[in-house]
């Protein structure tokens, strides 16, 4: 489908296109649920705190790591590494307290932890008489 | 995309495609990848073999690899007859035994990847930082592997 939109572009705008159909990798991540909420893992090597965007849209949350840009230490031989940078979407489970959400980058991983609101909660409630 | 629920598989290197959407991933992988890529990042052929690229300039070979997420002390560098081998464990840093695992992409254990450098290198002045997930290693060229220009004089 890409390729299509990129076969039917026009020469004058193709640079505007090129950055909206910039290329990203995936991160390979994992997510666990607990009691208090969700922590998700995101491998994103290359990357650093002021590199990474964590934006939230409704219910939709999107991780975008923009790698550190890094000299060429000379001619490459053997080049298995990516250049581009990070992106992955989402989609929030609604009891998720969205004021709550915390990020942190530590070696090229993203956790962040989305915690539950308080209302919903697994409660014990007491038996009375 | 969703998240969704993801079940253990009974083998930690199994490949997980208990679920289709696994495998669907896994075929969009195929068509998405170039062949070498995707040999090296599918989790049907191998564990885990961190990308890595190698350079040189007229001093130096510099060696990088892809770590995420590891700590310093559980990677090994070691060079042995022109050969470079990066190999280490990569533990989860958190403990979730109690808690459900809805998507578990990311490969913990160990790993190891060997480099044959073309020429000989001061193994005494090889430097390696980690900054990012990115283990960088330098490796300085001896005197009599690096390039000798001699003055011809033509008469």
């Amino acid at each position: 489908m890409k390729f299509m939109k990129a076969l039917l572009k026009n020469e004058s705008q193709s640079e505007i296109n090129h950055a909206r159909n910039r290329q990203f990798i995936t991160p390979d991540v994992n997510i666990y649920e607990t009691k208090d909420g969700y922590v998700l893992e995101a491998e994103m090597s290359g990357v650093n705190k002021d590199g990474l965007s964590v934006t939230l849209e409704g219910h939709e949350i999107t991780i975008i790591g923009t790698r550190t840009v890094e000299a060429e230490p000379g001619e490459a031989l053997f080049r298995e590494r990516q250049n581009a940078d990070y992106r992955r979407v989402f989609e929030l489970d609604p009891a998720i307290d969205t004021e709550r959400i915390s990020a942190r980058m530590n070696q090229g991983v993203l956790f962040l932890t989305l915690p539950k609101s308080e209302a919903v909660k697994p409660r014990v409630i007491k038996v009375d008489e | 995309m969703n998240i969704v629920r993801w079940q253990r598989p009974g083998l930690a290197n199994w490949p997980d495609f208990g679920r289709l959407s696994d495998l669907r991933d896994e075929i969009d992988r195929l068509f998405e990848s170039p062949f070498t890529e995707l040999t090296r990042t599918s989790r049907l052929l191998s564990g885990w073999t961190p990308a890595l690229d190698v350079y040189e300039d007229k001093d130096n070979f510099t060696v990088k690899a892809e770590l995420p997420g590891m700590k310093k002390e559980d990677i090994e560098v070691t060079l042995h007859d022109g050969t470079l081998s990066i190999s280490g464990e990569r533990k989860s840093e958190s403990k979730h035994e109690d808690a459900e695992v809805y998507r578990a992409e990311r490969f913990f254990g160990r790993f190891q990847r060997t480099v044959t450098l073309p020429t000989r290198v001061a193994a005494d002045k090889v430097k390696a930082s980690y900054t990012d997930g990115v283990l960088t290693i330098t490796l300085p060229k001896t005197e009599d592997a690096k390039p000798k220009y001699i003055d011809v004089s033509v008469n």
